[in-house]
């Protein structure tokens, strides 16, 4: 289920402006890699090249190669929607339907899929909010509306929603930074116990975070002033943490930045 | 120097301070009372109508001999005046409903064409000119589809009744263009533009993080407006379409222009004739006598409190799914 992704030379585009740069890596299966860096970096942006969800906005364009296994994801006939329900992605800010009950949301993308049937439907629902952590806590309100729960309950909502497709690959953009510490911890650790059957991608701001759920670590910096971001290093996680290979990458991560 | 204690002087700082926060000021003051007379004032215009109405049909009805809300009637000027809304009552629900039922889908068509389809310059066009349409008076609707309209309705009148008068609604024995089918369709390009334009501002307002939630799950453009944008806009999107029902409801001269003459109740959409209680107001209240005008004004009242209904009904629609926004 899980799958490997190799970048090759990614460039993205905001109308003439360039984000990031001539971006290259590989990202292990079954493996949690975070990418860090400061803000406007481009690592939001480079996650959404892997879905294809970059281009939504008006202007948006991708440069480069990015292979799911042997697919490539910017290939001529590939069908960005196709990308997506094979590539999950969880947001910044936890973003259930407003209009669904968490029944229907957990299910949302299911029915896209053309899932119909209510007991395996059911099933579904019961297994990826098992999988979020969240089944207990909303097991006898499945009707009542999604937006109704808190911050961290939303987010985990969002999580199941997108662990029902069973996807290939579960991308998240700082999924913990409008959450408090115990709904971070909580998020933190469902991370750790999805990783046996996801390709996990973590966009953090966070370093912590980073050092405590990640396998492999992406430091992103800005080019210079005014240039677009690129990748400085990739490394594992401890060694990005303890011995990082560039100057820029420790002066980051000990807070000696700028 | 006075002997102020430190706690005296912080007393007397905050005491200071609270007051600047506190309502107490006047620019508030006259603010508060401004919004609130407004409010009052709209309540008053209100009871105002109402009482008008009221005081005004009075007379009519007591002089009724036939039954107010059943007959189809009307001759209230008689030396026995006999007089009923029945028919006025269909005419103008049955029109209006039409109406309704045309312009909707059309209207949310456009709203979704220029809010998610439409590149960016046809999209601030289209929005104009359907704004636009929105200014037409409505005398202008009304002899447009006299003198253009309703000669080209003749003809279709006649290939509807044709070819599909098995269908009840374009049977009946005469047919011709001055028909309620007619009439609806003028009223429904009139109350396009009002949904249209409030659809889309509620479409605009989807939150792009909703429409991203879609998107990312892999939902097509089409997916995305099923799963994000309508259920979103639902609330929206019926009291746009009340606003416009309200609008179909009240429409006078053109409806009054278009349908010519009364005629009774049918069901047969095609039949020439028809009347709504607007249509009947303008039509004969300058030839009515005295107990003549209070009936029409009685009349009126119906439609008023028609309006009021619709408008609750859409009140107790919207906020039957409140919780889900």
């Amino acid at each position: 289920m899980a799958k490997r992704i190799e970048v090759s030379g990614l460039n993205a585009y905001y109308g003439k402006t360039r984000a990031i740069e001539d971006i290259s890596m590989t990202i292990e299966p079954r493996s949690v890699t975070a990418f860090i860096g400061p803000s406007g970096c481009g690592k939001s942006t480079f996650l959404r090249t892997l879905n294809r969800m970059h281009e939504v906005i008006p202007g948006a364009r991708v440069e480069g190669k990015v292979l799911l296994d042997d697919l490539d994801l910017y290939g001529p006939d590939v069908d960005p929607v196709a990308v997506r329900r094979v590539i999950g992605m969880v947001f910044q800010r936890p973003n259930p339907f407003p209009t669904m009950s968490i029944y229907e949301n957990v299910v949302a993308g299911l029915k896209l899929n053309g899932v119909r049937r209510k007991a395996q439907l059911d099933e579904i629902v019961e297994k990826s909010l098992r999988g979020a952590n969240l089944w207990n806590e909303v097991k006898d309100r499945l009707g009542r509306p999604g937006a109704g729960l808190s911050g961290g309950q939303q987010q985990r909502l969002c999580i199941a929603r997108a662990i029902a497709v069973e996807p290939q690959v579960l991308l998240m953009d700082e999924p913990c930074s409008a959450l408090d510490p115990i709904s971070t911890l909580a998020i933190e650790d469902l991370i750790a116990s999805l990783k046996d059957q996801y390709t996990i991608v973590i966009v953090t701001h966070n370093m912590q975070q980073a050092a405590r759920v990640s396998d492999r670590t992406a430091f992103f910096n800005l080019a210079g002033p005014g240039k677009p971001g690129r990748m400085v290093e990739i490394d594992e996680t401890n060694k990005i943490f303890t011995n990082p290979g560039e100057k820029a990458t420790e002066d980051y991560i000990t807070g000696r930045f700028g | 120097m006075t002997s102020e204690t430190l706690e005296q002087g912080a007393t007397r700082a905050l005491d200071g301070r609270t007051r600047k926060m506190s309502t107490g000021r006047l620019g508030d003051r006259l603010f508060g009372l401004s919004a609130k007379g407004s409010g009052i004032l709209l309540l008053v215009i209100m009871a105002a109508i109402a009482v008008f109405l009221i005081v005004k049909a009075v007379p009519a009805l007591r002089a009724d001999k036939a039954n107010f809300l059943t007959s189809q009637e009307w001759n209230p000027d008689a030396a026995q005046s006999r007089f009923g809304i029945a028919q006025l009552t269909f005419g103008t629900v049955l029109s209006s409903v039409l109406a309704l039922i045309l312009a909707t889908p059309v209207a949310v068509g456009i709203a979704l064409f220029i809010a998610f389809y439409a590149p960016r310059r046809l999209a601030d066009g289209l929005g104009y000119v359907v704004d636009l349409l929105a200014a037409v008076p409505s005398i202008v609707y009304g002899l447009w589809g006299l003198q253009f309209f309703v000669p080209k309705m003749n003809g279709v009148a006649t290939f509807l009744h044709d070819d599909f008068g098995w269908i009840p609604l374009f049977g009946g024995d005469t047919v011709g263009g001055q028909c309620i089918l007619t009439a609806s369709i003028v009223l429904a390009i009139m109350i396009l533009p009002i949904i249209s334009s409030i659809t889309r501002e509620i479409f605009l307002q989807v939150p792009r993080a909703n429409i991203e939630a879609a998107l990312a799950l892999g939902a097509t453009r089409w997916e995305v407006i099923r799963m994000a944008v309508l259920p979103f806009g639902r609330s929206g999107m019926i009291s746009a379409s009340m606003l416009g029902l309200g609008r179909a409801l009240g429409e006078t001269i053109a409806v009054a222009l278009v349908l010519g003459t009364a005629s009774g109740i049918s069901l047969h959409l095609l039949k020439p004739g028809g009347n709504t209680f607007a249509a009947n107001i303008a039509n004969t209240f300058a030839m009515a006598g005295k107990i003549g005008q209070s009936a029409l004004i009685a009349s009126g009242l119906v439609l008023f409190v028609i309006t009021l209904l619709v408008n609750m009904a859409a009140r107790a629609v919207i906020s039957r799914r409140k919780e889900f926004v």
